[in-house]
Order: structure tokens, then sequence, then C-alpha cells
């Protein structure tokens, strides 16, 4: 029986504080955890196929253009060699994330630079990838592809432009005021495990092991692409060595493996290389990022201009949504906000984690600290002094805004120093040190989502959806919850993840995996309380539930006599929707070292405070928090994306070359979890946890080399060459 | 990757033999040349694995030097106690070099042997004269921002990427060569060579020669310092490393034996440095003079402009850390 729940106003009960099992929100370490480090967790590439194939993905050597032939016959005659296969099918593209449909296929024409346009397929892996890096292609190059977003004129992203007021007046009329314009590089997901999928048939059914984050869109896509019913399709993604938004919609290794297996009759594997995926899935957008920030006496917002230049592929419908928490996060009536694409042919520019936040945010949290130290205050108060009471474009009321607690209670697990702000004030050696802090912010996004929880004659619980963990914990916060409203400890919660059999989840990604199926979980294990609390005559309100018994002594087995109480939660996120802006808020504080000789920059400790709602695992949520800080130090100081300037390829497409940051890099890093119900962002009053890490922590970095060296940097990432530029003699 | 045909070599004259044909290449830890079959970076038909002929050892030389087995391990030889204690350079150098697992298999003379990290000689679908004699140069107009300043020609910018032998280099050790002609020994120093018209001759190597070991002088003492500036602390390629052996009497450089990383296809030493430092007090008027001879004839190419006035201040770094020490 399904449950449906549409929530069209906030829920505020926050029923799940007065169960009584007392496991929700405990820091319970990953049940999947243990097989993942004793490698008996099969990750997609893993999983025993008898008679596989092995296929190979052959890339372009050309930015534009067409093939015009493949010379088959010489791969095929290489021994173990089976097939090529350059069906008009295979995609050329990684799907976008809820794309639904399938990405860009018909691998004749070319758009870039190492596109994949054919596979070649062979008894073993080696012999397939000799095999495809001897493969004749005939092209036909169409010169003169612009690749330089700074050089084609660029596409507006209307929906995205705010006229509101006068900013040019503000800022001639200003106190204080800042127009400084910041560039970000690209940057990869660089998820441990390289994308990879299996492909086998049986009559017209497929069944597909891949490496994905939204199987509920990922079947679609992969239907269409193949012109298929996805009742015909089973795609299985249990175990995932990461996302981070580069799996969120199919990538060419999916679809190349299906159309494989069908053409040479058996199964198909097909892993990417660690190049391929670099240079095939998806990449953050550079950016080059204006700010204008008007300020009065008391260095209140007057005006706010945040205009963005981002890039993809033509046909592209992603647009790197730089502005997102600039629309809402500091007042200012007179607002100017603009993002414009360039069409260029460099790779695909996707989702790659906190797509828009992770690197607007640094931009404008780096203007915000030239703006403070300009007003001469402190750059905490800057921010206090700025938090709107509604959003200030839509004139809605935040759903739960938490910027001002999380940028005291951080302050002060920090040791922040109030006031005024000098740099070069601390020198130890050759090293400058120095501090800094910046606002987080990343929008409350939800999502549709089902989940069929079944509790068990013998008092077990099984909790079954599509939806996956992409090493987030969601196997263990499911059992969490589920436990928690059956009384059952989460061992007895049985969690099955990542199989297109399951009713539909949300799909990791956007941070909204928890919120949106932990809802669903919620709503079906509400409706199975109903049923037991009608067996002892009580009201689901008054059913309390723990140690598997009622409050009044009788166990889960003896009232279920037997029989399984099955129920499919179906969450909705409702009107609600339009009635809040919600938002992940947060704050960052940073301590680095500068080298005064080499303009080297490590950082000492950093602590971020973050308010995302009710905290479902408190590990599993530092955890997340620690990640996204890492990352921060990635933007801050290491990642980018180089690409060729005269064939627009990637250039650095492995983990030796595109730094993100290693051990020796993260300090300890501190997190703060500050306390919080948001009873409009979803029924269990939790918001998106994932991404808020890194919106904005790279500025307090930067902010810190500044106040550390004196070096204002407004290019990230602030690599030793661009901080001796900067740095003052 | 190619298929590829896999010998153990049964002995020293054996392998010259294997290796001295076209299409053959010796394999040691295999740390960078099986990520090079892997890419059809390196194609050979057949592998002569040396890894069983001896010649691990690390043991003593008759004048109160060390003599470093071309197979000893990189690990093995950060961590001996002799090289810590005598050469601390080195071990430092190799220690701020790849990580543990790749040192713990990575040998000295595969070391010495490394090619560049130049993304355009790792892209077999990309131009370059070192892989691809004639091809051209990808780097020149592309992205340079790990290449060299020094030495370099129209063929190719590319840099050396090894920190042991920027070390080696400042100490003035000598790598022992075996061949079917012999034994012989060439300084460090002259071992790497500068790309001109042959970018991919790399070192003095001739076919069939293999290197058995590395030998030190005797230890010099002085405060040794080996600086790898990079933008992540570890894992990463040298923007600029500086490998330092000083020594100061009387208030004077009286030792100065300085070589450099991330600057050339080679490790660079130019004897000119260090001397314009000996018998003078330290300031930063010489440490800017001795910069100024180094990169005399320095020439960046847009994106790597950067280490020019890096590898100054990096220098003025090591120098005056080393007088600090020395006092």
């Amino acid at each position: 029986m399904t449950v449906h729940f549409k929530q069209d106003e906030p829920d505020n009960s926050n029923r799940l504080d007065g169960m009584k099992q007392g496991v929700l929100g405990k820091p319970l370490p990953r049940i999947e955890g243990l097989a993942k480090v004793t490698g008996t967790a099969p990750y997609a590439a893993e999983y025993p196929v008898e008679n596989c194939a092995e296929g190979v993905l052959v890339t372009s050597t050309i930015t534009r253009g067409e093939v015009v032939a493949i010379d088959r016959t010489t791969v095929l005659s290489m021994p173990g060699v089976i097939a090529v296969v350059d069906d008009e099918k295979l995609c050329t593209r990684a799907a976008q994330g809820t794309a639904n449909e399938a990405p860009m296929q018909g691998p004749t024409q070319v758009c870039y630079w190492g596109q994949p346009i054919a596979l070649v397929v062979a008894e073993t892996f080696e012999q397939a990838r000799d095999a495809a890096k001897h493969l004749n292609v005939e092209y036909r190059e169409e010169e003169g592809a612009p690749l330089d977003p700074g050089v084609v004129e660029p596409e507006e992203q209307e929906d995205e432009t705010v006229h509101q007021g006068d900013l040019v007046y503000a800022m001639a009329e200003a106190a204080h005021s800042v127009d400084v314009t910041y560039t970000t590089k690209g940057h990869a997901s660089a998820a441990m495990e390289p994308h990879a999928a299996i492909a086998e048939w049986d009559g017209d059914m497929l069944t597909v092991h891949a490496s994905l984050q939204m199987l509920n869109y990922n079947i679609s896509e992969l239907a269409d692409a193949l012109d298929m019913e996805e009742d015909n399709i089973r795609l299985i993604s249990r175990f995932v060595g990461g996302g981070f938004g580069s799996k969120l919609g199919i990538s060419e290794e999916v679809v190349a493996a299906a159309l494989a297996a069908k053409q040479v009759g058996r199964p198909v594997r097909v892993v990417q290389s660690r190049q391929q995926v670099f240079q095939t899935v998806m990449r953050r957008s550079e950016t080059t990022q204006r700010l204008r920030l008007a300020a009065d006496d008391n260095a209140k917002l007057t005006g706010f201009g945040h205009q963005a230049l981002v890039s993809n592929l033509p046909g592209e419908t992603f647009a790197e949504p730089v502005l997102q928490s600039s629309h809402f996060m500091y007042g200012g009536q007179n607002r100017e906000l603009m993002l414009n694409v360039a069409r260029i042919h460099r790779m695909t520019a996707g989702s790659v984690r906190a797509p828009g936040e992770a690197v607007g945010m640094p931009a404008l949290e780096g203007a915000m600290d030239v703006l403070a130290e300009k007003a001469g205050i402190d750059p905490v108060d800057l921010r206090l002094r700025n938090i709107p009471e509604n959003d200030p474009e839509e004139d809605l009321p935040f759903s739960s805004h938490k910027l001002a607690e999380c940028l005291k209670q951080g302050a002060e697990a920090f040791g922040w120093d109030k006031g005024p702000r000098k740099p070069r004030q601390r020198r130890e050696g050759e090293w400058w040190i120095g501090t800094g802090m910046a606002s987080a912010a990343r929008v409350h996004n939800i999502s549709e989502a089902k989940s069929r929880v079944t509790l068990k004659a013998d008092g077990t619980a099984l909790v079954e959806t599509d939806m996956t963990d992409i090493g987030t914990g969601t196997y263990t916060i499911l059992a969490q919850i589920a436990g928690e409203m059956l009384g059952l400890d989460p061992k007895q919660v049985l969690v099955e993840l990542g199989d297109t059999r399951h009713p539909r989840g949300p799909g990791s990604g956007g941070s909204w995996g928890a919120a949106s199926i932990g809802s669903a979980v919620y709503v079906a294990c509400k409706a199975i309380r109903e049923e037991l609390a009608a067996k002892i005559g009580t009201s689901e309100e008054e059913l309390e539930l723990s140690a598997a018994k009622t409050a009044t002594g009788e166990s889960l087995t003896d009232l279920l006599e037997g029989k399984d109480l099955i129920r499919e939660g179906h969450y909705e996120p409702g009107d609600i929707e339009d009635d809040y802006t919600a938002s992940g808020f947060g704050a960052f504080f940073a301590e680095v070292r500068v080298n005064h000789y080499t303009g080297e920059t490590r950082v000492d400790r950093m602590l971020g405070a973050f308010g995302f709602g009710r905290v479902l695992n408190a590990k599993t949520a530092r955890s997340q928090c620690i990640g996204g800080i890492t990352w921060s130090i990635g933007v801050a100081l290491t990642e980018a994306l180089e690409f060729d300037p005269q064939d627009g390829h990637l250039v650095n497409c492995d983990l030796a070359e595109y730094h993100v940051p290693v051990h020796r890099d993260v300090p300890d890093l501190e997190v703060v979890l500050v306390e919080e119900r948001d009873g409009a962002a979803s029924p269990i009053q939790a918001k998106g946890i994932g991404e808020l890490g890194m919106c904005g922590g790279a500025a307090a970095i930067a902010n810190a080399i500044y106040n550390a060296c004196g070096a204002r940097l407004y290019d990230y990432p602030m690599t030793p060459d661009r901080v001796i530029a900067a740095m003052p003699d | 990757m190619r298929p590829f045909q896999y010998t153990r070599a049964p002995s020293l004259a054996e392998a010259s033999h294997l290796i001295a044909g076209k299409d053959a290449l010796a394999i040691a830890g295999g740390t960078n040349l099986l990520d090079l079959m892997k890419l059809q970076v390196e194609t050979p038909g057949r592998l002569a694995d040396i890894n069983r002929l001896g010649f691990a050892e690390i043991e003593d030389t008759d004048d109160g030097g060390l003599r470093l087995g071309a197979l000893a391990t990189n690990t093995e030889t950060a961590v001996h106690p002799r090289v810590r204690a005598d050469y601390p350079v080195l071990s430092r150098a190799i220690l701020a070099g790849a990580t543990q697992q790749l040192r713990n298999k990575a040998t000295n003379g595969g070391n010495l042997c490394q090619r560049t990290r130049c993304f355009y000689f790792t892209n077999i679908d990309q131009p370059c004269n070192k892989r691809e004699p004639g091809s051209g140069c990808g780097a020149i107009e592309g992205i340079a921002k790990l290449h060299a300043i020094l030495g370099t020609s129209d063929q190719c910018i590319a840099t050396y990427p090894g920190d042991l032998a920027v070390a080696l280099s400042a100490l003035g050790a000598t790598v022992e060569i075996s061949g079917d002609k012999g034994e012989r020994s060439v300084p460090v120093r002259d071992f790497h060579c500068l790309p001109g018209d042959t970018p991919w001759i790399e070192n003095v190597l001739k076919p069939g020669e293999i290197i058995t070991g590395i030998v030190l002088p005797a230890p010099v003492g002085g405060t040794q310092i080996y600086r790898k500036v990079r933008e992540r602390s570890s894992y990463a390629f040298a923007l600029v490393s500086i490998a330092a052996v000083i020594e100061l009497t009387d208030g004077k450089f009286s030792r100065a034996d300085l070589a450099f990383g991330g600057l050339a296809h080679k490790p660079w030493h130019d004897q000119r440095v260090g001397d314009a430092l000996l018998g003078q007090p330290p300031s930063d008027t010489l440490f800017d003079k001795a910069a100024d001879i180094l990169l005399e004839d320095a020439r960046g190419f847009g994106e790597n402009d950067f280490k020019i006035p890096l590898t100054r201040r990096t220098l003025r770094a090591v120098l005056t850390q080393a007088t600090e020490d020395a006092a």
C-alpha cells in the first residue's frame, strides 16, 4: 500500500524528537564501511560476470568536425579484438543532472577534443586498450572553433537577471564601495572510482551495473538513448566510489557497454581510464565574476551587484549557477545580477560539487572582506549587519536562517579576534600568519522520493529504494530513521539501495538525498506506526516504540502476529517550495601560513559552523562537512583545470597533475553543528548538508592570505606564482 | 599497452644484450615506465627485468664515501643511517618526491632515468618532439606552467622532474654504468642532457648500458638543505627546487654547492653561482648577485615566467636559512 504525502505547510511538530529509540542523530559509523575498507563491497566494474568482453572508448583527436571514416580492418586483425562499435546511438557527452533524457548522441559529429567516437571490444582489457589506440580515424576538421570564453559574444541567462533599483547611483552615493573582479578556474569531480559499466542482455532485458548517482533519472536517460522501455532495463549501483556530480547523469560508457553487449552477443564491461574520466565527463566551468557592493556609514549594504561569465558547449542547457545564493545572501535594495554563458568547444561543463556556490560564494565573500576593510569594521560584524529579514528579491520569508548563530558560534569556537583588521601583523621565520573568515550558503533542494518499508513478522525491518549511497552515509541514516520510528536498533534494519527494481528514490545530488529519501522513509514508517497504534487502540501520535516494544510492553512480533507489514512511502514537495526561501547557512574560519619567499600557502587550522536543519547522523554529517572544507582548500589553493589554447583539450587529466589537496594539505578541521529544525524544508526538518561545507570556504583562506601577508588576490586558486606577484615587498 | 615479451635477465651481461636492441627497455621498479606503457608513450616490444641482478646494496666506499646500488629503493636510500647522517640533503630530496608507496618501489637507477611530466609528452595524440621527433612541441604555445626556463631549445622546453638527482648534483655524485664495452663513470652533473635538437636523448646512456650504482664522495658536512616549492605540500613535482650544501667560515661562505630542479631538462648546476658566494659574507645583495648569474639566460614561455622571480626568491630563502643555521 502506498502512502502519499505532499508537503504544503511547514511541519514544526518535530515528531522525530519525541521518538523513544534514541538513535536518530547519533554518530553511528557507516553500515557498509567495513565492507568497503576490506574490499568486499563490489563497485560497478567488479561484479563477477561470466564471459565478459572488455570495451575501451576511442576519443577524438580533433576539436570540431566530422568522423568521415573508421578503418576497422586493421584493429579487427589484432589479437583478441572482437568488434568496433560506432553505432549512431553512442553518446558523446554525459547527461546533465536530472536531464531524464539521453545526452548528445551521434559519434560522427565531433564537438570537443577527446570526445568519445567509438568503442573497441576485445577479449582482454589490455587488447582493447591497445586496439583503441590503433584505430585509424579519418576526420573532416572544421577549423576555428572558439575555445576562449573571453572572446565570444555570450548568451544571457535571462531567468537569472535581476535589475532592482539603481546600483550605479548606489555605488556613487555609497560611503564605502567595492568593485572587484574575481576569476575561478575549472574544477573536476575527481571521484576515486572511475566511471564504469557492465552491460548484460537476456533477450530484450538489459541489466547494467554502473557507477551512478541518480538511478531514477538514469534509467530514463538510458532508455531514451537506446530507444527502449524502462521496464526492460535494470540498473544496479549499490556502491559508488564518489560522484561529486560527475555521475548525476549517465555518461558515455553506460550506453557504449549496452550497445556493445548487444552487438557482440555477450556481456561487455567498459571502464573509463582516469584520463578519459577527466576529459569526457564533466568540468566545472571557469568563471569571471564582477562584484559591486555599496554600503552606507553603518556598513549596511545599499547596493549589490554580481555578474558572472561561465562557459559551456553549444547545445548544453547547464550554466554554472554562480549567482544562486547571491540572490538572497545579503540585503541591499539596489541590485544588479546577471549570468552569461560563452559557447566554446571545451569538454562539457556540468555539475561539480556544489555547482554555483562553490565558486560564487568564494568571490562574494572575498569582496565582503574588502568591504569590511574599507568600512573599518570586523568582517564577522559586517555579515551580521547585512543578514536580510526576508529574501531581498522575492520578498519571501526564509524557512529558517541560522547564519547569525553560525557566525557567532563559529567565531567563539575558533577564537576569532574581534575588531578591524590589519594585514602583516604576525610572522614566524619565513612565514606570515593570518586569519580569515567567510559566510557559507547553499540553497536547499528537495525532491520527490519513494521507499518501501517492511516491518517483518520477526521484528526486523527492510527499507528498499533505488536511492544511492555515494559514500555519504545513506544506508546508515535510513536505518536510523526507520529504527527511530519503529523502535528498532538500526542493526535490525536492512537497507537495500541502488537497484531500479526498488521504488524510485530521488538519487544523490544537489545535497537533496538525505532530506528527500529520509522523508519517504518517514512517511512509510508513520503509516506502519498507524497500523500498530490501531492494534493496541491508541493513536500514532501517542504510540511509543523502543527496543522493539511498545510503552505498555507488547512486542512488535506479538503485534504483527506472523504477518509482515509493508508500506510504500511517497513523499512529494508541495506548494511550500514557493512560500519560502530555503537554504543552509554557515561560517568558515581559517588560519593560514604564507611563505614570504615562495608564496606557498598552508592551512594551519580551519573551522566550519553550519546550520542545515536536523542532523540525522552526527558522524556522517561531520564527514560531509570535512569533505567540503577539504574541497574549499582545493578551490582556494590548488585545483585548476588547464585547457590547451590551440585545441581546447584538458591537459592536466590525472590525479598527479590535477591537484586535489593531499593529506598533508589538510590540517585538523573542526566542525560545529548548529542546532536547527526546519519544518518548511522537509517533513523531517532536515536540509541539504553535503555541499554547504565548500560554499565559501575558499574565501576564508583567501582572506586569511591577505591578513597574513598583505597579498590581496582576486584569482582562484591562489598558487605561489600569484601570491608572490601580489605580495608587498 | 602494446603486447610485449618479458624476460627476467639472468645476468648483467645478458641484460645489456637484451636491451641493446631497438625495441627493448629495462624495467626496475616500473613506477614511471608502466604508467607510460599504459599511455602508449613507451611501447617496447621486449622488457628485460633487471630486478634480480643484485646491485641493491648501500655500502661504504674506500675513501669514506657511500655507494648506492642502482636497485636499492628510494625508501631504503632515504632512511639509510649514513645517508641521513652524512648526506641529509639526499634523504630530504628523496622524501620530498612522490609518495611512500612509490618510493618503496622506485629504484635509484630508475629515478635518474625518469621521463618528463610534460602534458604533451604523456598524451600521444598531441605533438611532442621528444616522443615523436619532428612532430613539434605542444608546450611552447600551450600550457607550460611546469616547464623549463633554462637550457631550453625551440624543440623542447620540458623539465627533468626528479628530486633525487638534484641533490646528487649538489653533492657531486657519480653514476656507475655498465655496458657491453665495460664499465664507466659519469658525474651526475654530466649524466642528463639538454634538449637541443635531440630532445629524445635525455641522458648519456648508450644502447645496452645499465646504471649499476651511484657513488657519493666522502662527506663534506656543512648545512644541507633541500627546498622544494610546490602548490600542494606533497605528491607534486617541483615548481622550483634547490639542493644546497653550504658552509661558512669566519662569517664568509667557504662552501656553496647548489643545484636546481624544475628549471631545466636536467638538474641545473652552474658553478659560477656557488663561486660568486665563496669568500663573501652573506647579504641580500650577494644572494641577488648569485641569482643574477643563475638567471642571466633564463627565458619564460608566458605561463612559467613566474619561475624567474620564484627562483630568485627561493634562492634567497635557502641562503638565508643556511646562513642562519650555520651561525
